[in-house]
């Protein structure tokens, strides 16, 4: 069996547990989601007009909950070591622990993102769309939060750095992924939206692992 | 397969401190070297040197095979089994499982890893969660790594410690065998090894 197969196994199975994992990230989307209509009111017009862009925010906050363990764990307890003294990089370790968080939080979340939105009042019919640019978010929010995570490694109050470093690089997926998910309900051209947040997705893929390998060298080192 | 390792005038600062500079010292297969010295002298630090885990302040570490020198990289990340203070267990997961992820990425099947931790008198603890082992069991647990996943190379700090006579006894042997075929040893210590080992003082 391939070394990175084992590897991706073994970091989808401590995603799934780490903190609760999909359910706490799951249990924070819908309580969020759920005070919605206490905080501007039941009225279902003045809902449907923010829905969509509530449930981005949600999913942002979600997905950064358990991201502050991605990395830390591993360095805390040697892992770390073992893992840049075996067969792969470091920049391909990496990208397999995103991908393997990604799946654990970011795709049940996306499953879940048109539950929230349907219910707040957005049409049956934009389902797909936001489970499209949800998923593609979710990617973009596992490989930058996942830089931000190799970053605050080593250093004191590491989850406000995250928070810090990370939020700034999720606004553009918000804003290519809110506006893809208003122009299809609105029956406005949505392609050049998705399409970009496509490639923000693809772009942190790319690159983030290359931020992640060199900030976890330099917290080893 | 590293048949050689070379360290040359290496030095090592950590912070504003050098620990030590100029060392000299070469290793041959079959060789091992217990490294001695007091609290902080730098004897992790050297031993995460020639890991490659610390970039050294000056000196380098060189690795040759049989026919000729082997890229660092390429032989740490084939030839080199690092155990470090801490044993890299997730106290949630079972012992089997992290045995059979360590092994696996080092190199090494799930049939050695069994063997080795039977080996090591861990076998009847394989089903049990690691947070249920003792300090020792669970230093056993990351030694067998060394046995099931075979690597000429082997950078040991403080390998002994917490472990009962038994196991220390076993270890021990698992240590004269991996010589015998051609390994290599580097071992930080305060106590002596069970094995034949030239002693090299760091900070002295």
């Amino acid at each position: 069996m391939s070394p990175l197969w084992v590897l991706f196994r073994r970091e989808l199975a401590l995603a799934w547990g780490r903190g609760g994992g999909p359910l706490l990230a799951l249990g924070f989307f819908a309580a969020a989601s759920a005070m919605l209509p206490l905080a501007v009111g039941p009225s279902l017009a003045r809902l449907a007009v923010v829905a969509g862009g509530v449930t981005w925010v949600s999913l942002v906050l979600a997905s950064l909950l358990s991201l502050d363990r991605l990395f830390e764990r591993d360095f805390e307890d040697g892992t770390l070591d073992l893992l840049i003294l075996g067969p792969a990089p470091l920049e391909v370790v990496s990208g397999v622990k995103c991908l393997a968080q990604w799946l654990a939080t970011g795709a049940p979340l996306a499953l879940a993102a048109p539950l929230a939105a349907v219910a707040l009042g957005a049409p049956l019919a934009a389902a797909p769309m936001i489970v499209a640019a949800t998923a593609l978010g979710g990617i973009a929010f596992a490989f930058v939060g996942g830089a931000g995570a190799a970053l605050a490694l080593a250093s004191r109050r590491g989850g406000v750095l995250i928070a810090v470093i990370v939020l700034p690089l999720l606004a553009p997926p918000v804003i290519f992924g809110g506006a893809a998910v208003a122009d299809f309900q609105t029956g406005l051209p949505w392609s050049a939206s998705l399409a970009l947040l496509a490639a923000y997705a693809l772009a942190a893929a790319a690159l983030m692992p290359f931020a992640m390998a060199g900030a976890c060298r330099n917290a080893v080192s | 397969m590293i048949a050689r390792l070379d360290i040359e005038s290496l030095a090592i600062q950590r912070g504003d401190r050098i620990l030590f500079a100029g060392l000299n010292a070469s290793l041959a297969a079959g060789g091992a070297v217990a490294l001695t010295g007091a609290n902080g002298a730098g004897k992790t630090s050297l031993l995460r040197a020639v890991a490659g885990l610390i970039r050294p302040a000056a000196g380098r570490v060189r690795f040759f095979g049989t026919d000729g020198e082997i890229e660092a990289e390429t032989a740490r990340r084939r030839d080199c089994h690092l155990i470090g203070h801490q044993d890299g267990l997730k106290t949630n997961r079972l012992a089997r499982e992290e045995l059979f992820f360590q092994t696996r990425w080092s190199g090494g099947g799930d049939g050695a890893a069994v063997a080795a931790a039977e080996h090591l008198g861990l076998g009847r603890l394989l089903g049990l969660e690691v947070r249920m082992l003792s300090a020792g069991q669970r230093r056993s647990l990351g030694l067998a790594r060394l046995i099931a996943a075979p690597r000429p190379l082997w950078l040991l700090d403080e390998p002994l410690a917490s472990l009962d006579a038994t196991r220390r006894t076993f270890f021990g042997e698992a240590m004269s065998r991996h010589l015998k075929g051609g390994g290599m040893i580097v071992a930080a210590v305060h106590d002596a090894l069970p094995i034949a080992a030239r002693v090299v003082e760091i900070g002295g």
